[in-house]
């Protein structure tokens, strides 16, 4: 009531209108969207099962992998002092903004047999790497990489520094100065990184086209089975699926967002 | 949509029409997207940053839903809604005389989408970052909120929702799946990355090379634009 | 005859509280105390930037603030000028469009340019009217927001220790034409300070804060100051 009413006096006129415009439509989005996703049923999990498990063996690897890559790229950009940091920041950051298939088409440069590179990095892996699950989830890994970096380095760049000189002061060596004093401190902003980052990676769908070949039952992740299913009835399953997944994740970032300032 | 470009550009570099057309129908469909996207994630990162109502924050989070979602996802809805039989789709037959799916306007509308997250949430973020008492001073001084907002807020927030806007045009540039699935490969909808896509697996792999380079080079010049104009925390 | 400022109000904000009561006519009343004694946050409850709990303030005889009649008349309403002590200038606008930005009672952007540029003058900074806000020097930007604190010909100019952030030999030049201008203008003014020179020196009448509670208050003896013109003291008359 009291927030209503703050809220009511902290708006003018016009300002009310677009807000109560958009709580409407909020509104109206929201109870339609439940209702349709409740249409679909459980009785198609057999068919969507399948799916939903190979998108949580790409995207969890993915985002494990870019979760370490990127903090650790995050705090060298954060704490380092060298020339042309802003340069790798935005090369790490290209995906973010990259088509898909632009990411896809470099991944094939690179991982595919018949190219020099990838015909090394085959013998020397044992395997291709490319139309099975570690393509599918080297394409997650990029997509997921560049938000847990810009994160990571955002979230360093707001710690104390007097925290870090305190503890060098007494000192522990840089490297624990970084894992016991920086990191829990920045883990607020990493985290909300991370969130994102594996809704990226559960979500990615140009470059996994291209690397993982779309191959029912191997690789064929929820992103890229949705499209055979639109005239399907297991399409309202797995888009409830996808959609909880994305409200979860949002909502995870938010929460950590928030409580920041 | 809105016809801001004229649909057929001085192409004054003579640049072979394999490039040329799916980079013009880019560009222009980006950029309406961004004029749009502009506008409406400004004003609601504005009221997001300063209002103080209950749900700001389930606001935020719906409307950051195509960031997290598979951009198939949002192309489904976007088909359904758009082109199923009902009330939008009317709505669009009584304004433009077709229905928006496997038009260029369509694609314009799945690039809003995908890209008005960003826009949103940097602007948010710039716009909450702000010195409070900068707006202090402009009230003590008698400004009405509106021009707190053009004169004072904005101004100080803008290197943050410049940033954003950028964004939001490299995203609207470089969407794969919602263009795809809403445009249904029409010809007058081939962006760069469905173009990319199509030489990589039916043309030729020159042709991919110049495409991928000609996008990695806009999305590197974004990239670094949006590094020197300072850091917000969008997410 | 009204006073110029009543002030009856309590605020409690997290482990402080604040209770006061004073009035004061027209001249500079100064608040005076050490460092979280609450006056800065008196002089938000009577810009009206936060509300009190219980209590009322008048601005010249005018009721802003009444708590039991939930009465709260919004910030931009209240005619109240403020300085503070970075000076606050928007970075992105010119001096003179700082200033500009403060005036009311003209309409249109060349008027209120010629307003604001006689403003400039009265506080002897009209050579800097072109420049950006970064590049002024500590006292140039006070004296840049004194004249947007007076712009606007309030009821009531609020300043939130104007002179801290300067040296030493700058703040003895600003204080002498804080005064001078203030009281020229004719526009009572309320500072907060926690320096008793400074205190002595612009004060009219010193009000003492500790700990959230008046302490004192008494008159400031100087020699009687010229009456202020009553007409405009922003000059849109040709001077």
């Amino acid at each position: 009531m009291t927030r209503g009413r703050a809220f009511a006096q902290s708006l003018d006129g016009n300002q009310k209108a677009v807000a109560v415009a958009l709580t409407v439509l909020f509104g109206f989005g929201l109870g339609f969207g439940v209702a349709h996703l409740m249409a679909g049923s459980i009785a198609y999990w057999g068919v969507v099962s399948v799916p939903f498990f190979i998108t949580l063996r790409v995207a969890l690897p993915a985002t494990v992998i870019a979760g370490v890559t990127g903090v650790a790229s995050g705090y060298v950009l954060a704490k380092g002092r060298f020339p042309g940091r802003d340069l790798l920041e935005s090369l790490g950051s290209l995906p973010i903004i990259l088509p898909p298939t632009v990411i896809g088409f470099y991944l094939l440069e690179v991982l595919s047999p018949g190219t020099r590179v990838g015909g090394v990095l085959t013998r020397v892996v044992g395997h291709a790497l490319v139309y099975n699950v570690d393509g599918c989830i080297i394409a997650a890994t990029v997509a997921a990489f560049p938000f847990c970096m810009r994160s990571a380095r955002t979230a360093f760049e707001g710690v104390d520094v007097a925290l870090e000189q305190a503890a060098r002061a007494i000192g522990l060596p840089n490297w624990r100065v970084a894992l016991q004093v920086s990191l829990p401190l920045a883990r607020r902003g990493i985290a909300a990184g991370l969130t994102i980052g594996c809704a990226r990676a559960l979500g990615e769908y140009g470059a996994t086209l291209m690397v993982g070949g779309d191959i029912n039952g191997k690789t064929r992740t929820m992103s890229l089975a949705i499209l055979d299913s639109f005239t399907t009835p297991e399409r309202n399953t797995m888009l409830l699926i996808l959609v909880l997944m994305a409200i979860v994740a949002m909502t995870g970032v938010g929460l950590l967002g928030r409580s920041r300032s | 949509m809105i016809a801001l470009i004229p649909h057929s550009w001085l192409n004054a570099f003579a640049i072979p029409p394999w490039i040329w057309n799916p980079l013009s129908i880019s560009l222009r469909a980006a950029l309406e997207a961004t004029v749009v996207v502009t506008v409406a994630g400004v004003a609601l990162g504005y009221l997001l940053a300063k209002g103080r109502f209950p749900g700001r924050g389930a606001i935020e989070t719906v409307f950051s839903l195509p960031m997290a979602l598979p951009p198939t996802v949002v192309g489904y809805y976007l088909l359904t809604r758009l082109g199923g039989p009902g009330p939008i789709r009317d709505a669009e037959v009584h304004l433009f005389g077709h229905p928006l799916t496997f038009t260029f306007a369509g694609i314009v509308v799945a690039q809003i989408v995908e890209s008005f997250p960003y826009c949103m949430r940097f602007s948010r973020a710039a716009i909450a970052g702000v010195d409070p008492r900068f707006e202090q001073a402009a009230r003590a001084m008698g400004l009405s909120r509106w021009r707190i907002a053009l004169f004072v807020t904005l101004p100080l927030a803008r290197r943050g929702v410049i940033a954003g806007i950028a964004m939001a045009f490299g995203r609207a540039m470089g969407d794969f799946g919602a263009t795809m699935i809403i445009s249904g490969s029409a010809p007058m909808a081939t962006t760069m990355p469905i173009a990319l896509y199509n030489a990589v697996f039916y043309g030729s792999h020159e042709q991919a090379m110049v495409l991928a380079l000609v996008q990695v080079g806009v999305a590197l010049t974004i990239l670094l634009g949006v590094g020197r104009l300072g850091r917000v925390r969008p997410w | 005859m009204t006073s110029a400022l009543d002030v009856a109000v309590a605020r409690h904000i997290g482990d402080f509280d604040l209770d006061v009561a004073f009035t004061v006519d027209k001249g500079i009343s100064v608040l005076f105390g050490p460092s979280g004694a609450g006056k800065t946050l008196t002089l938000s409850l009577i810009a009206g930037l936060l509300r009190p709990d219980v209590g009322t303030i008048a601005i010249n005889g005018a009721i802003v603030t009444d708590c039991a009649r939930r009465l709260y008349v919004s910030t931009q309403r209240r005619r109240v000028g403020m300085v503070f002590q970075d000076g606050l200038l928007l970075p992105h606008r010119s001096v003179l469009d700082n200033v500009a930005l403060a005036v009311r009672q003209v309409g249109g952007r060349r008027a209120r340019r010629d307003v604001a540029r006689t403003w400039l003058e009265r506080v002897g900074a009209e050579e800097l009217a072109q420049r950006r806000p970064v590049s002024l020097s500590g006292g140039q930007r006070q004296r840049v927001a004194l004249a947007r604190g007076l712009a606007g010909e309030p009821a009531l100019v609020l300043l939130d220790e104007p002179l801290s952030a300067l040296d030493t030999k700058v703040r003895r030049e600003l204080r002498t034409l804080i005064r001078e201008v203030i009281i020229s203008s004719g526009v009572p003014a309320v500072l907060v300070t926690h320096d008793a020179e400074e205190a002595d020196e612009l004060g009219d009448v010193v009000i003492d804060y500790d700990d959230g509670r008046v302490t004192g208050q008494h008159a400031v003896a100087r020699p009687s100051y010229p009456e202020p013109p009553l007409e405009n003291p922003a000059g849109t008359e040709p001077s």
